[in-house]
């Protein structure tokens, strides 16, 4: 039975493409364990845009590591478009964004997004195809021969996003990307990732430590609240899906963020 | 470039007067002993001159090495005889292949062992301690031990000469060819495991252009190490050609202009050297794209 079976039949399991059920990851330290997440369940259906919001080490960063393979839970089961994370990584289900651009400073800004490309093994005519591609998408058309530290650190956050896309990935998993820009330069990169997001139709994983980002990008806020880590609130946002950034000002607004800081309260986050 | 070249010939002329200064004072006794014994007195300014001019000063003026060094190398070249016995270009020549030929088995045996020691865990714990051991025990203590081991298994010449070199020079390639393919942060490492790269394309994506600041510092190191090694290993075998057998010879029969001007001649070979090694780092790290 294909996807498509599966729907006409009613069935919408098809639609999910991350579900954690009860996970728990231990790190052990010199100073003993310390519980990075316990009991996570949470399910993410597909073209969502979820934001991880929470204090330093409420394990936001360490869920989103899970998904992408890079740390390996010890206890319950997560799959990804329902796969183990590893088996989803050799699938290029997923682009990673960190926090820091991380671009070659040797590499051109195209030569960076042909990165991925070229181990992954596309043709070069392809590889050029796909630079031109996601440089358009993220507003950087022109610029694949320019080295990084001819751009701005806006910039540079956009060649990594869109370094991230070249590969075609379904889900996309951004770790505090903007974390290190200044306001300004934020909100305008909040507003294209939501057109980005809504050209691509993607799947949106995105950490961040700012409410009103959280608020304004997501289509659900996951707050999350520390020792151990865990999910303290999911909340479903009733923002339409068109968000110009003056919704910010609206009731609507300032109640989904009333509702996040009243979670982040109860879960201790401001001790 | 003039706040730079204020600072430069300050420090140059202090050098210079120092040095003038210096030889008037440790040559003045050989003077005085001629001059008494000849029985004539010398009045101050002609002890100076003299101090400045004998065949066999104890420290010799920089222009009597100067000459020296043109009469051995330029002058002889237009004369056509640059390659003879009496040329330091042709000394010069011997120890650079040496140095060379020691400097290419150094560094390769150098980076070798760094891939070694970042990839392979065994290897990190072992190779380093032996490494730094080996760079404890004085050269001149083991160079004549390497010239004469391999003399028996019937090698001669030149290779014993850059196998010190290469002694020398592998170490500063190692250490800081491990700190390069290290540089790269954990972020670095975690994006190209979410492309599921493998080990090989971490090298040569990642850690290899990563390490070229550090290589190109430790082949500065490595270079002058080199050139070193190959002038020590002529000294112990009686070696009649190359820098380090003119600084010898010249220490045999008191030609202290000899032996200086082969110590520059070493010196100026050096910073050719390096200088050739910055140059091309200049080219290299700009074709990589190096903010200017």
């Amino acid at each position: 039975m294909n996807g498509l079976a599966f729907r006409q039949a009613g069935f919408d399991v098809n639609d999910i493409v991350i579900q954690a059920k009860n996970l728990d990851l231990t790190f052990e330290t010199n100073d003993g364990p310390i519980h990075a997440l316990k009991g996570v369940d949470l399910e993410i259906n597909k073209g969502d845009f979820v934001s991880f919001i929470g204090p330093s080490g409420c394990g936001k960063t360490t869920f989103l590591r899970v998904i992408a393979a890079l740390e390996h839970p010890t206890g319950g089961e997560i799959t990804v478009n329902g796969m183990s994370p590893d088996e989803a990584r050799q699938n290029r289900a997923y682009g990673y964004v960190f926090q820091a651009a991380g671009l070659y400073p040797w590499r051109t800004i195209g030569g960076n997004i042909k990165l991925p490309l070229e181990i992954m093994g596309y043709s070069k005519a392809e590889q050029k195809a796909k630079v031109e591609k996601v440089l358009d998408l993220v507003d950087l058309a022109g610029f694949d021969k320019k080295f990084p530290w001819q751009l701005s650190g806006g910039m540079q956050q956009r060649a990594s996003i869109a370094r991230a896309l070249a590969f075609d990935a379904d889900i996309l998993l951004m770790d505090e990307p903007f974390g290190a820009l200044d306001e300004i330069v934020r909100d305008h990169l909040n507003e294209q990732l939501l057109k980005l997001w809504a050209r691509t139709e993607k799947t949106i994983g995105f950490v961040t430590h700012s409410i009103p980002e959280a608020v304004y990008l997501s289509t659900k806020i996951v707050v999350m609240s520390p020792r151990p880590g865990q999910i303290y609130d999911v909340i479903e946002s009733t923002l339409p899906k068109e968000r110009p950034l003056d919704i910010r000002d609206t009731q609507e607004f300032l109640d989904i963020a009333h509702r996040v800081r009243e979670g982040l309260r109860a879960g201790h986050a401001y001790d | 470039m003039m706040t730079s070249l204020v600072p430069i010939l300050t420090v140059i002329t202090a050098i210079m007067v120092l040095w003038y200064a210096a030889a008037i004072g440790m040559n003045a006794k050989w003077a005085r002993d001629q001059a008494k014994r000849a029985k004539v007195e010398l009045t101050t300014s002609e002890l100076i001159v003299d101090t400045w001019s004998q065949d066999r000063p104890v420290l010799p003026v920089p222009h009597q090495v100067a000459s020296e060094l043109w009469k051995t190398t330029g002058a002889m070249a237009l004369k056509g005889r640059a390659f003879s016995k009496r040329s330091l270009i042709f000394h010069g020549w011997i120890t650079l292949s040496a140095t060379l030929l020691g400097f290419v088995f150094g560094t390769g045996a150098g980076i070798l062992l760094a891939v070694g020691i970042v990839h392979n865990k065994a290897m990190d714990m072992s190779v380093m301690p032996w490494a730094i051991a080996s760079q404890t025990i004085p050269i001149l203590a083991i160079a004549p031990m390497i010239i004469v081991v391999l003399n028996s298994v019937g090698i001669q010449g030149l290779v014993p000469k850059a196998f010190i070199s290469a002694y020398l020079s592998f170490f500063p390639v190692v250490v800081g060819m491990v700190k390069g393919l290290r540089s790269p942060d954990g972020m670095q490492l975690d994006l190209l495991k979410t492309y599921s790269a493998s080990g090989g394309e971490t090298f040569w994506k990642l850690r290899l252009p990563s390490s070229m600041p550090y290589l190109f510092t430790a082949l500065k190191v490595g270079m002058a190490a080199s050139l070193v090694g190959a002038i020590v290993g002529e000294l112990p075998t009686g070696a009649i050609r190359g820098l380090g057998a003119r600084m010898l010879t010249g220490s045999y029969y008191g030609q202290t202009i000899q032996i200086w001007s082969a110590l520059f001649a070493a010196a100026i070979l050096a910073a050719s050297l390096v200088g050739i090694i910055s140059m091309i780092e200049r080219r290299m790290l700009k074709r990589m794209g190096v903010k200017p």
